[in-house]
């Protein structure tokens, strides 16, 4: 299964090299985001129920709305690949089922590790200051999140099975799951009914806890919920998606 | 090679049932290149399918490449190759990417050498780092094989192979094809719905309507079980003595008198044209022209189905 997932791996990650395009088209809406919109918080920051510094504030929400996008988006691809046969030709091989996702799942990821390191790169420039080690442990858990939403995608892709069909579902699901996140502002600023519906997205945690992470809070609740939420999200994501890929009437 | 009974396919939509395929029975024997004939839409597809293990059946059950299907999947995979309608390549991907990934995830080690030598046999040679989306119609359809052959199966699976190409790639590919029953003895099991394909490729064919097998046999078989010859003679004058010469005749099954001209299903038509021409010579009918006309597989469907293939399809 390892032997079979990296070979999946290698082969979209040649892909996607091949187009490098992919890459810097993903990063784009958060670099923007980031460089236009970020600074207008420093005045910001001063509010009560803010948090604290802007851009350790700002930034854990522009890591999820790169994850959550970058990894949305993914399911195209896979589309294209059922367009092309070449999904049913692979099944007709002996390689294992849940290989078909994985590999393409790291392959993701793998960009998007590429995609972090350059928004870091930016915020850092632009006047984050956060300690590393809770920089580090906020990007894992987006990359988990990630991985999950990844999942997702491509089990929507499946089912859809076509671009006019999948684009217009994603972007209905993508939109609310960023706004809900409190990705632009942190939702202790929000009234209690749209708290209260935030809470109930895996999103919210997740972005709550990388908040605390980069504040250089390891230990509190915040970050055991992100972190439950996170792993509860990839797991649901994973069984479903290999169920997909091993559905008899792909 | 392949013993299947039974096979059946049951389609369940949100508006509608469709049972694609209603309990088809087929042996195929090692070694020999078996053609699906069918109209579109009659479950050739769909049979190919759950044969690859890519479908499961709704019913039935069948022995490919001497696993059973159903308990062991995995086994006959090994031993088949499947080559879909659609090809199955990214165009953005080299060729020799294509078969290296094919060929590892198969088990087999990354020989780039067997690869290059089965790209040379399917007259792919030099075509390694060519991304697959600049391959010719024709070139598209061998690397798609290509890739179906790359760990030496058995059997393969071929579904509309030559959809979509011209003349010349046809005949070329046909070429391929029978090399590989000649020289690799490799079980060929084809669909299509072109009968000059089915005519000129396959030594058995099996033919398909609504989802069951109407008819088998070789192509001679069928043309000359279910149709005759019909011999076409236009006269001058009364036909009255042309016809009893004719109906005096023991191979002529069956005569249709339109006016002066008399339409005769008869066996062995060639043969029987030169008596025909004694006789009637001999009654003095005036015979102004005959014509001989051989049965083709359309003749064979109309006659099995009542409907023609090419209206069908």
């Amino acid at each position: 299964m390892l032997r079979d997932t990296l070979l999946i791996y290698r082969r979209y990650l040649r892909q996607t090299l091949r187009t490098r395009l992919a890459i810097v088209f993903g990063l784009l809406q958060p670099i923007l985001y980031l460089t236009l919109f970020g600074p207008l918080l420093t005045k910001i920051s001063g509010v009560r129920g803010f948090g604290g510094d802007a851009w350790q504030v700002y930034v854990p929400g522009i890591l999820v709305q790169l994850g959550l996008f970058s990894a949305g988006f993914v399911g195209f691809g896979l589309i294209a690949d059922l367009r092309y046969g070449v999904i049913e030709r692979l099944r007709v091989t002996p390689v294992h089922r849940s290989a078909l996702l994985l590999g393409r799942v790291l392959r993701d990821l793998t960009v998007l590790v590429v995609q972090t390191v350059a928004l870091l790169a930016t915020a850092v420039a632009l006047g984050l200051r956060a300690p590393w080690t809770g920089v580090a442990a906020g990007v894992a858990l987006m990359l988990l999140m990630a991985a999950g939403v990844a999942a997702l995608s491509y089990a929507l892709a499946l089912k859809t099975r076509s671009e006019d069909a999948f684009a217009p579902l994603l972007s209905t699901a993508l939109v609310p799951l960023m706004l809900l996140a409190g990705i632009m502002l942190p939702m202790s600023l929000a009234p209690r009914w749209l708290d209260v519906v935030s809470k109930c997205t895996p999103m919210r945690y997740a972005t709550d806890a990388i908040r605390s992470l980069f504040r250089g809070d390891y230990s509190g609740a915040t970050v055991a919920e992100g972190v439950a939420a996170v792993v509860l999200l990839a797991a649901v994501a994973f069984a479903y998606g290999t169920r997909r890929f091993v559905r008899e009437n792909i | 090679m392949i013993e299947a009974y039974g096979l059946a396919r049951t389609f369940r939509a949100k508006h509608a049932t469709v049972e694609a395929v209603r309990g088809v029975d087929l042996q195929v024997a090692a070694g020999e290149i078996v053609g699906f004939l069918g109209p579109n839409g009659a479950g050739k597809t769909t049979t190919t399918r759950m044969l690859a293990t890519l479908l499961k059946p709704t019913a039935g059950t069948a022995t490919v490449a001497g696993h059973d299907l159903i308990a062991e999947p995995a086994a006959v995979r090994r031993r088949i190759g499947l080559v879909g309608q659609s090809g199955g390549t990214d165009p953005g991907c080299p060729v020799g990417e294509e078969l290296d990934l094919q060929a590892r995830l198969h088990g087999r080690t990354a020989d780039g050498e067997r690869a290059r030598k089965l790209l040379a046999r399917l007259e792919l040679d030099g075509l390694w780092d060519r991304p697959a989306g600049t391959l010719s119609g024709g070139q598209r359809r061998r690397l798609d094989i290509a890739l179906g052959l790359v760990h030496e199966p058995a059997l393969l699976f071929l579904d509309e192979p030559t959809t979509g190409l011209d003349p010349h790639s046809r005949g070329n590919l046909w070429t391929h094809i029978r090399r590989l029953r000649d020289e690799d003895g490799m079980t060929i099991f084809l669909t299509t719905h072109y009968l000059d394909e089915a005519d000129a490729l396959c030594d058995r064919i099996l033919i398909i309507d609504d989802g069951e097998i109407v008819a088998s046999g070789t192509p001679e078989e069928l043309k000359r079980r279910v149709a005759g010859d019909v011999v076409t003679i236009e006269l001058d004058g009364d036909p009255s003595p042309a016809v009893s010469a004719v109906g005096a005749e023991p191979a002529v099954r069956e005569v249709v008198v339109t006016g002066r001209v008399l339409r005769l299903t008869v066996e062995h038509g060639d043969q029987v044209m030169v008596r025909l021409l004694r006789a009637l010579d001999a009654a003095g009918a005036q015979v102004t022209a005959i014509r001989l006309a051989r049965p083709t597989l359309d003749d064979v469907f109309l006659t099995v189905t009542g409907r023609s293939l090419r209206d069908a399809a």
